[in-house]
């Protein structure tokens, strides 16, 4: 094949939604381009998994099945990738830039002596050359990449970035193969999966949410957004950061770690807007931001905006809002 | 044991970015620059292992001189020695021929352990760390919470998504890529930013170790992003603001 490889991801048979997105990029970058695309699942046991993939238009779905794929280890997933890729020669690998992916994809990139276009955003043709988008400085800034020399462009994608509703049916053959991987080869062994502590707190359920970010500076300064957050009658949610220094419990984390919200309202108090944070709350209904620099990225996905310090602003609201609800 | 620390010097979190007139990268002149957030949880991660188990700590930083800051940073906090991979232009340098340069200065040291940050504040890429593993033949894992050593023996806590972690053994020396926020990062003492001066810094260059840039992928253009939505700014005093935002939540959101 010259065309497309599309690498799927799923866990003891559930995909990893963001599985589908990526299939979205491969077919719409196969009509661009008019080159075929074929999409991989692996694991064990991915029979069903490959038969429901088949059900989309793509030139060929491969399961790549062996036992030494049960349980996740980035050696055998490199292994078994590195394999097949060897076997396509692909000119182009798409990933979903999942946590696993960031595992195991700079590892299959190096193999075949190539760099990862991480996290990327978009692409576009420009002069019959593939140019990808991704962003730097924490979203501050855009930037277009385009690959050059031989060999295949490696490439994942943010969550978000495409949109999964759109895929083309279609009725794909499928091919299982197998993989020569070896136990002794493979150095990491896993554990099982484990979560902290029951999660109490279900932001995914809030209709409002009020979540603060290091502009708070200081954990004595968290009570002027809790005051805000009762006021509203809003959950109180918190960027990363807030949740690392022990200032909230971690189960107020919302982003790529945290929990993914879609609240009516997410009023973001002096958070910037990092992309793990804003694939975690942009598809809210409504978002407002408060933060004095006027270039933080929260700022692209908001609704309204406030450019200023919240050291002023919170006050005055927390004031205007008792006004209004008084009434 | 010997930890090796691979750390990055990034524009300062809270600088204002100037793209250049030719859209080729960003305005240098008057940023400020620190180490890159994740890296240094890394090495305070490497200065507590050195604690528990004994060893040397050795951080290994690549770019110009004005990097040397960085490096005097690690020293002072703790670091035993280090390396200044000294190059002015590796801006220009894909991933895999940075990970080529650090993993070729990393081997001639033959460390236990590799320690570096998840990914870098500024480029983002998240595998250059993945990568020396790949090129020095060791295993790895990333996104790591907690390191225990035992008898030859890593066990890691690793982050999976959703508030979920797994524990994963593997055996040294090996890669571990630390993710931010771990843990509380130690300042440096008077003593240690005295200490460190006298600590070996060894300056290698990109052409003594044999590596040269290769041309897998390159930027084209740099560019302020495109709003992704049209939001309205409230602007006016803070008292102004909020009333714009009180009539807003009560008519348009219906949050009130």
């Amino acid at each position: 094949m010259s065309g497309i490889l599309v690498v799927t991801e799923q866990t003891a048979g559930a995909w990893n939604r963001m599985s589908f997105e990526t299939v979205a990029a491969g077919q719409q970058l196969s009509r661009t381009l008019g080159k075929p695309v074929c999409a991989v699942v692996f694991g064990q046991g991915t029979g069903v998994l490959a038969a429901e993939l088949a059900g989309y238009r793509f030139d060929q779905v491969v399961a790549l099945d062996h036992e030494l794929l049960g349980n996740y280890t980035a050696d055998a997933v490199t292994g078994a990738l590195a394999w097949l890729i060897a076997r396509l020669q692909p000119e182009i690998v798409l990933f979903p830039h999942t946590y696993r992916v960031r595992d195991f994809a700079p590892c299959l990139a190096a193999r075949a002596g190539q760099t990862l276009l991480s996290d990327v955003i978009g692409f576009q043709l420009e002069d019959g050359s593939l140019v990808l988008q991704r962003q730097l400085f924490q979203g501050k800034l855009n930037a277009d990449y385009a690959a050059s020399g031989p060999g295949a462009v490696f490439a994942s994608l943010q969550a978000g970035a495409f949109r999964a509703d759109a895929l083309e049916k279609g009725e794909s053959p499928v091919e299982t193969l197998t993989p020569p991987l070896d136990a002794a080869s493979i150095r990491q062994q896993p554990e099982t999966p484990f979560r902290e502590s029951a999660r109490a707190v279900d932001l995914s359920a809030a209709e409002l949410i009020v979540a603060v970010g290091r502009g708070i500076h200081e954990e004595g300064n968290l009570a002027l957004v809790e005051e805000l957050a009762d006021v509203l009658g809003a959950e109180l949610a918190a960027s990363r950061p807030i949740c690392d220094n022990g200032w909230l419990p971690m189960e107020r984390q919302v982003g790529s770690s945290g929990q993914t919200v879609s609240p009516k309202l997410y009023l973001a108090v002096g958070i910037s807007g990092a992309i793990q944070h804003l694939v975690g709350m942009k598809g809210s209904r409504a978002i407002v931001a408060i933060n004095k620099d006027a270039g933080a990225p929260i700022f692209e996905v908001a609704d309204y905006g406030i450019v200023g310090d919240l050291f002023d602003v919170v006050p005055a609201l927390i004031e205007q809002v008792r006004k209004a609800k008084s009434v | 044991m010997k930890i090796l620390v691979a750390i990055k010097q990034v524009p300062a979190r809270d600088s204002r970015l100037f793209v250049e007139p030719s859209g080729a990268w960003i305005e240098e002149n008057d940023l400020g620059y620190e180490v890159n957030e994740p890296d240094a949880y890394a090495l305070e991660e490497a200065l507590q292992l050195k604690e528990k188990h004994g060893g040397e700590v050795v951080a290994l930083c690549a770019g110009p001189e004005r990097v040397s800051s960085t490096i005097r940073e690690a020293l002072a906090k703790g670091a035993d020695r280090a390396i200044h991979i000294l190059e002015d232009d590796l801006g220009s340098w894909d991933s895999l021929s940075l990970a080529r340069l650090l993993a070729k200065a990393a081997g001639t040291e033959h460390p236990d352990l590799i320690l570096t940050g998840l990914q870098s504040d500024d480029l983002g890429f998240g595998q250059t760390g993945v990568m020396m593993a790949e090129l020095l033949g060791l295993p790895h894992v990333t996104l790591a919470m907690s390191i225990e050593v035992d008898s030859g023996r890593l066990r890691v806590k690793r982050e999976l998504e959703g508030g979920w972690f797994q524990n994963v053994t593997m055996p040294l020396p090996a890669l571990i890529t630390i993710q931010s926020g771990i843990s509380r990062l130690r300042y440096a003492t008077l003593m240690g930013i005295k200490r460190a001066k006298t600590k070996e810094v060894r300056k290698l260059s990109a052409a003594e170790l044999g590596v040269a840039p290769a041309s897998g992928i390159f930027l084209r253009r740099v560019y302020a992003p495109h709003s992704q939505k049209h939001t309205q700014m409230l602007t006016g005093s803070a008292q102004e603001q909020a009333a714009q935002l009180v009539e807003k939540l009560k008519h348009e959101l219906r949050a009130l």
